[in-house]
């Protein structure tokens, strides 16, 4: 019982740390606690169940499309409504205020359009299979879900560490005034962030719409308040934070439903997390610096 | 024929058309039920079960030759919107009796302004405990799961040899934790061991920690009390980890989508419900083709529970002679409803007293035998 739960951590874990990568890099780079992200996560499941069930297309083609889907989503939030506020100079609690309405909105819109019941990926699309290996019981989403984390992780970091890009996203992380000096197109650079931030949202909506089986528009709610957690924990902006935390919450949270009892879950998980922080109050990689890639 | 001619037909028309709206030998009932909103998919099934029970009763010449006339309100599953509609059809449509609403927390803050009024408030899909405790005006058709749920063990157990139980609820919702309270319950009165009682939360994704540690403790059925929402990946999520005993579901599992949300995993579903699509006694065989032509769909429990709920009134009606004198007639129509017996859509029923908060006697529930089925394929089978 002891590796399946284990297993169990692991992908559980890696549902949250899939969220939290996204979330975190907008924080990073925008220094924006985007509260939309969950409606976002929302938008990608859907539009990856509507590309599959209208347009007639194959699941990796949906997951793609879901990613543009709602990378566009989070651009248009970033043009619309970041900006704007941003070049007023409005402190940084008004911007996360002005995506908690556009989470609403997005939600309302998902429930006229869908309606408020559950959907689901049509069941012959799903990879069924189960492998049972060591013991092990096994799905293959459960297999992909840890696969794409891990490789998206090691992609965003990467690309922070080796390209150009990454070097001006971090200045930009550093100072984004000293960044428009050095010539950055930092405009550009915040956009191109929200657009890929949210798509990595939608792409985690999908997927995790895939695992459980139950899509619905308010389904981005209770993993943004856990997505939350991971990136403080992580410590704010930073990628490998993320992944840890969420694997973190995701081993917490299985450990005590196996051996303290599913009742006391969430509070010995965030009270793991509440230690954790009072250890480390800028969190597990965090720095002194307020914004961090 | 002139235009001023066809124009004057057309006045005469809807004069008339006004007229009858309000004319004297009309009864009015009132409707409030949730038609927008999450909870609109219950309160549009409801809705057409009514107008599916009118239209049977005007064309066979209504209540003593008097036709009926619904008033509905939309109270978009809010406490706040009920209480307005409630008061809207009672002080300013004046309405007989009200029908609905549809959430069993909306009952609780609406249904007090129907009671203070001395009017009947019939609630056809409240299901929680304490409705009917609100005082003696107040009843309802929804059979309650501390009714329903002891049955549905009993039958699960009956066609599986079941010796102990594993209980998995989500205890973050009034509803999902009503129906744990009433299975924790029914469990103790069959003296049924449980081998381990686990929960999650709403909107958790993964259940599969729970569901290993159930497997570790070797249950021969998992007592489920979820809304789909959670109830379907959990059978599916169980099928995965080779769970395959069956599984006893509350009313929040009673839905044809499970068969859709949880597909190729939704076998050996056991649930009660007042009715089912597959019970096929003569009554329930010609409620079924009515619904389906009039509406172009395949009702549900909801619209089986109205349908039978309006016939249930207007039996009452039947026994009384309308006055004019509002206040006198509704309490008749108070007195006449509770020995009212019917056998509808949703099989033989009577009314059965319930008591208040202090055992004094109150409103009136519904007594009626579950019908209990478990999921093969994608139908439903009808178990005794």
């Amino acid at each position: 019982m002891l590796e399946q739960q284990l297993f169990n951590a692991l992908s559980l874990g890696c549902v949250y740390a899939l969220f939290a990568l996204g979330f975190t890099i907008v924080f990073g780079v925008l220094g924006v606690i985007n509260l939309s992200h969950g409606a976002v996560f929302m938008a990608g499941a859907y539009a990856a169940l509507n590309a599959v069930t209208r347009l007639g297309m194959p699941l990796w083609s949906a997951i793609a499309f879901a990613f543009v889907f709602s990378g566009l989503v989070g651009l248009l939030v970033d043009v619309l409504i970041l900006r704007p506020l941003r070049s007023r100079g409005a402190p940084h609690l008004i911007p996360m205020i002005a995506t908690i309405g556009v989470g609403i909105t997005l939600s309302n819109l998902a429930q006229g359009i869908f309606g408020a019941e559950n959907q689901r990926f049509p069941v012959e699309v799903l990879p069924q299979k189960t492998l049972s290996l060591l013991g092990l019981d096994m799905t293959a989403l459960e297999l992909g879900i840890i696969f794409t984390s891990f490789v998206l992780m090691t992609a965003l970091l990467l690309v922070l560490k080796k390209t150009q890009l990454g070097r001006a996203l971090r200045a930009i992380a550093e100072s984004p005034r000293a960044a428009v000096l050095l010539g950055i197109n930092v405009e550009g650079l915040f956009r191109l962030t929200s657009f890929v931030a949210a798509g990595l949202g939608g792409v985690a909506g999908t997927l995790i719409g895939l695992y459980s089986n139950a899509l619905f528009p308010l389904m981005g709610q209770p993993i943004l308040h856990k997505g939350i957690a991971v990136i403080i924990l992580g410590g704010m902006g930073d990628i490998r934070g993320a992944m840890l935390a969420g694997l973190f919450l995701g081993f917490a949270e299985v450990l005590s439903v196996a051996y303290i009892g599913s009742t006391m879950r969430d509070a010995v998980a965030f009270g793991l997390l509440f230690l954790v922080l009072l250890i480390r109050p800028k969190g597990l990689f965090g720095s002194t610096q307020e914004r961090k890639v | 024929m002139s235009i001023t001619q066809n124009k004057s037909v057309l006045a005469a028309c809807l004069a008339l058309g006004i007229f009858g709206l309000a004319r004297a030998d009309e009864i009015k009932i009132g409707v409030a039920e949730a038609l927008s909103g999450g909870a609109a998919q219950y309160g549009l099934s409801i809705r057409n079960g009514f107008q599916l029970a009118i239209e049977e009763i005007n064309s066979a010449g209504g209540v003593g030759g008097n036709k009926i006339a619904l008033v509905i309100e939309d109270e978009q599953g809010k406490k706040e919107e009920a209480i307005n509609s409630f008061k809207k059809l009672i002080f300013q449509d004046k309405v007989l009796m009200v029908f609905g609403p549809t959430l069993s927390n909306s009952a609780q803050a609406a249904d007090p302004i129907a009671q203070a009024a001395k009017i009947v408030v019939f609630g056809t899909s409240n299901t929680a405990d304490g409705i009917t405790s609100i005082g003696d005006y107040v009843f309802r058709n929804s059979v309650t799961e501390a009714d329903v749920l002891p049955v549905t063990i009993k039958t699960a157990v009956k066609h599986n040899k079941i010796k102990s139980v594993a209980v998995l609820y989500g205890n973050d919702d009034v509803f999902t934790k009503s129906g744990y309270d009433n299975f924790k319950k029914a469990l103790e009165d069959l003296k049924i061991p449980v081998t381990t009682t686990e929960t999650f939360a709403k909107g958790d994704v993964d259940f599969k920690a729970q569901l290993t540690k159930i497997k570790a403790s070797n249950p021969d059925a998992i007592v489920l009390s979820a809304l789909l929402a959670e109830g379907a990946p959990i059978m599916v999520q169980a099928r995965q980890l080779g769970i395959t005993i069956p599984v006893i579901g509350g009313n929040g599992m009673n839905s044809v989508k499970i068969f859709d949300l949880a597909k190729g995993a939704s076998d050996g579903l056991w649930i009660g419900s007042p009715w089912s699509i597959e019970n096929r006694t003569k009554e329930n065989n010609s409620f079924i083709v009515a619904f389906t032509q009039k509406f172009k769909s395949t009702p549900d429990q909801f619209a089986a529970q109205a349908y039978d709920a309006m016939h249930i009134a207007v039996a009452a009606l039947a026994k009384i002679k309308l006055t004019g004198d509002l206040n006198k007639d509704r309490m008749a129509l108070h007195d006449a409803l509770p020995s009212v017996k019917w056998t509808g859509a949703t099989g033989p029923f009577t009314f059965r007293r319930a008591n208040d908060k202090a055992g004094k006697p109150a409103g009136y529930d519904a007594q009626q035998v579950p019908i209990i089925s478990v999921t093969r394929g994608s139908n439903y089978s009808i178990e005794k």
